[in-house]
């Protein structure tokens, strides 16, 4: 979890601040940053994917002194990044298929052990298609052998690459091109889907974590506590996508605020399958909030709109508050 | 280079694809104009030198906020401060503690030592300031500053004015008062005491000066018409305030009734509480709301057991006992007599009725206007009709305060300068406000305002020591750091973090940010995260 600093002006809650001691600043506050992920790549306007994945590679360089690799699933961080021949990364990167990130780090971890580089440490990367769905019996090795990889997975809720498709990590009653806002039970089915950060914790590996683009302390905070440990390694970031959500782009960071304080997206953090951290909701919202300014659930708004799918949708926020112990204990 | 196996072209960095052009908005750095500053009468920066006591630099927000006001210390104890209730933060937690953390900044400067260095360059004008109150030494510091030679001529003993013979001790410490005046003279102001300026007409005549600055106040008390025995004891207010600071206090008695409803109400009889009057009451014909006394003084006139009989004139004056009438409010709000009558014993009756200027050293200058007893100025000049004499404080149309006295003789300093280098002031332009939509508030931490300590209520009616506290070093950082900086980038590195596309650049401590539209998409993520709102979103003209 990210130090506590009594800091009256801005909390902990800004980027950096000009009054903090230079120990204290976050990675991004640095002008020496390694823009791991550099200007010019082709994400969308406002893309939490990009965002998010220079956060946590820029976060991984600094805990390992520039001595990283990263590996990448198929997928819009890998599309937008790297038309060939341009690549907007700037450490050793190697991409390979849509499902088997997990796999090539694994490979390349094994490598570096064979040589001796025991300095050189791997990253996998992949957004939620190539993480939950196609690279998951991949990513299962990888736990289950209790592999040295750090995998990231950037989570914006479906295959938006392709053209928006439902993922095991779409929302119910989300729309997506393949879960139509028509019918009786418009969007995504309730019921289904992954909850991939749990299973990781049931793999026991030695760290698993969520964060999101909107609270870059405690992202890169979870980043560094990685990059301490050996073995296997779960970082799972909400990055809201405004191409699939169908959002404004200057609301990328509001919503992943938003996921966080309605409690649809538990932030917290394990260690060997137990959850040892959660980070506290600090103005409790209505989900309505988190769901109006995206036009994926549009449907379930206006009259007649689905109040009784907004009111499941609410307990699913009611039910991790409970179940993960979100509120501080005064509020509770 | 031999290529490897299939690769036929060399690698290059995703910085050949300028994204710029994809833009239809670009994000613009401005500057907005924070609440408070857009109230201080006297145009203090305060988010400015806020900004700079954040860091725990005093020195420098101190000089910061002397370059529009040279009397802090002053200022801290007894401006209404109404930029508190303007303040952004109050409508989160509540309003930032400026008036304190002032005052702290004031009475640090006193403390160190710190003074105001001479000009650089001597324009070789000379500027006669008549009046040593907060206008006229505002004036004379600023003209100062601009390199003018300056004499002040005071009527009074000392320097102050109003700010010593109206605004009581226990308000405004006189060691205050006397050291940020004489930091103004110790800059070279030549000044001249118990130098009552006759005729001003005389002194342009004699051609010494090359501009005239006038801020000679308001010390004529208003009289009221009451039927009085001879032996009935009346003072007026002004009086009675200017006899503290002589040798002899003035001879009030037990039971003392102010008649007034202003501050100079108040402070008399605050001061008759603790000269001994057991009871010391406000008579006042309108009621509470109307009272145009600042209500931060009524309450701590009250908590010391001041009493205020409202809706009530007095009719008769007789021998330690006075006639009083009770008044009823109108439908238009206007005090109506109700033939009602009652008796209240007194020793003596204070008149606190208003003040009127004393606009005889005038006569013989033309092409003034004089209007409802006060001198008509340019607002935006502060120049008479008359070219070259200008006018500031309480004896021009305005509202009566410190604060804005001190404004006026900025203003006029400034024009003054320009009037002598034949041009005229232009109009600065004002930044569009700082309103509390435009700030992100989620970045900000709850904190809640610091109470200045307060003297015990019973050591305060019985002496003239200091009723409010200051700030120790601790807690003026801490509230100076409670400042929301609305409108104006404070170095969060917001900006620089949330950019997906790296396209702003961090310029160092100090010096902000800029964009790089090279790479900037346009998304408007730095603007919405931004918390004090200082980055707008421009379309761009495609």
């Amino acid at each position: 979890m990210t130090a506590e600093i009594k800091f009256y002006q801005t909390g902990t809650f800004t980027v950096g601040n000009r009054l903090l001691a230079p120990e204290l600043h976050s990675v991004q506050a640095s002008i020496e940053r390694s823009n791991s992920l550099n200007s010019g790549h082709r994400a969308c306007q406002g893309c939490g994917e990009a965002l998010g994945a220079r956060y946590a590679v820029d976060a991984a360089m600094r805990a390992t002194s520039n001595r990283l690799i990263a590996c990448n699933a198929t997928g819009c961080l890998e599309v937008f990044s790297t038309p060939y021949p341009e690549t907007s990364w700037q450490l050793p990167w190697i991409h390979s298929l849509f499902g088997n990130a997990a796999a090539v780090g694994t490979g390349i971890a094994a490598a570096l052990k064979v040589k001796g580089k025991t300095d050189v440490r791997v990253i996998a990367q992949g957004g939620d298609g190539g993480t939950t769905d196609i690279g998951f019996g991949c990513l299962s090795g990888m736990f289950e052998r209790n592999d040295d990889v750090l995998y990231i997975c950037y989570d914006n809720e479906a295959y938006m690459n392709t053209g928006v498709q439902r993922s095991s990590a779409t929302p119910p009653a989300a729309r997506t091109a393949t879960t139509m806002a028509v019918g009786p039970r418009p969007g995504a089915s309730f019921g289904q889907g992954k909850n991939l950060p749990l299973i990781a914790m049931a793999h026991r590996i030695p760290y698993v974590a969520t964060a999101t683009v909107a609270d870059l302390h405690d992202l890169e905070a979870k980043v560094d506590t990685a990059m301490r440990v050996r073995g296997a390694r779960y970082l799972h970031v909400l990055v809201p996508c405004p191409l699939g959500w169908g959002s404004a782009s200057h609301d990328t960071i509001r919503l992943a605020r938003l996921a966080r304080e309605t409690g649809l997206f538990p932030v917290f953090e394990a260690e060997h399958g137990e959850v040892t951290a959660v980070t506290h909701i600090r103005r409790r919202v209505s989900v309505l909030e988190y769901l109006r300014p995206q036009r994926r659930f549009a449907h379930l708004f206006g009259t007649p709109g689905h109040p009784e799918m907004l009111a499941r949708i609410q307990e699913e926020a009611d039910r991790n508050i409970r179940r993960f112990g979100l509120l501080d204990a005064s509020e509770a | 280079m031999k290529k490897p196996f299939a690769i036929t072209l060399d690698p290059g960095s995703s910085l050949a694809n300028k994204t710029g052009s994809w833009r239809t908005e670009r994000p613009v750095y401005v500057d907005r104009l924070p609440p408070c500053n857009a109230q201080c009468p006297a145009g203090e920066d305060i988010q400015g030198w806020l900004f700079r006591a954040e860091g725990g630099d005093y020195e420098a927000a101190w000089r910061h906020l002397t370059r529009e006001n040279p009397f802090p210390a002053i200022m801290g104890r007894v401006c209404y401060h109404s930029c508190e209730e303007v303040c952004n933060r109050g409508q989160l937690d509540a309003a930032v503690g400026i008036n304190s953390v002032e005052r702290f900044l004031g009475d640090e400067a006193l403390k160190r030592g710190w003074g105001f260095a001479p000009p650089a360059t001597e324009s070789g004008k000379h500027v006669l300031v008549v009046g040593a109150g907060p206008s006229g030494m505002s004036a004379a510091y600023h003209l100062r500053c601009l390199g003018h030679g300056v004499t002040v001529k005071e009527a009074g003993p000392m320097l102050g004015g109003m700010l010593r013979f109206g605004i009581p001790r226990y308000r405004l410490p006189r060691e205050v008062l006397d050291g940020e005046m004489q930091r103004v003279v110790d800059q070279g102001v030549a000044v001249e005491l118990n130098a009552r300026v006759a005729c001003i007409a005389d002194e342009m005549r004699i051609g010494r000066f090359d501009a005239v600055f006038l801020a000679v106040g308001a010390h004529i008390a208003k009289r009221a018409y009451i039927p009085a025995k001879d032996s009935a004891r009346i003072l007026d207010a002004v009086a009675v305030l200017r006899s503290m600071e002589g040798e002899e206090p003035p001879m009030l008695g037990r039971r003392v009734v102010v008649y007034g409803g202003g501050n100079t109400a108040i402070d008399v009889a605050r001061t008759a509480r603790r000269l001994g009057a057991t009871e010391a009451i406000v008579v006042y014909r309108r009621t509470r709301e109307k009272m145009p006394a600042h209500d931060l003084e009524l309450e701590e006139a009250l908590q010391e057991g001041v009493m205020v009989k409202w809706l009530s004139t007095i009719r008769r004056a007789g021998e330690g006992a006075l006639t009083i009438e009770k008044m009823a409010l109108d439908d238009s709000g206007n005090p109506q007599p109700t033939g009602e009558f009652e008796t209240l014993e007194t020793d003596s009756l204070v008149l606190a009725l208003g003040q009127d200027v004393d606009l005889s050293l005038l006569e013989g200058v033309p092409g003034l206007e004089l209007k409802d007893g006060v001198v008509q100025v340019d607002p935006l000049t502060m120049m008479t009709g008359h070219p070259g004499l200008f006018a500031g404080g309480d004896m021009v149309p305005a509202q009566r305060n410190v604060t804005v006295a001190v404004g006026h003789g900025k203003k006029a300093a400034r024009c003054i300068d320009a009037w002598l280098r034949g041009a005229r002031m232009p109009a600065a332009p004002k930044h569009a406000l700082a309103t509390f939509e435009r700030l992100n508030v989620w970045y900000y931490s709850d904190a809640p305002k610091t109470v200045r300590p307060q003297l015990e209520i019973a050591r305060r009616t019985s002496s003239f020591d200091e009723v409010q506290g200051g700030l120790t070093e601790d807690n003026a950082l801490f509230e100076a750091r409670r400042c929301l900086s609305c409108g104006n980038c404070f170095e969060c590195d917001n900006c620089y973090g949330v950019c997906p596309d790296n396209a702003v650049i961090k310029l160092g401590a100090g010096k902000r940010f800029a964009f790089n539209y090279d790479y900037c998409k346009g998304c408007g993520i730095c603007a919405a995260e931004c918390p004090c709102g200082a980055i707008e979103m421009v379309p761009e003209s495609v």
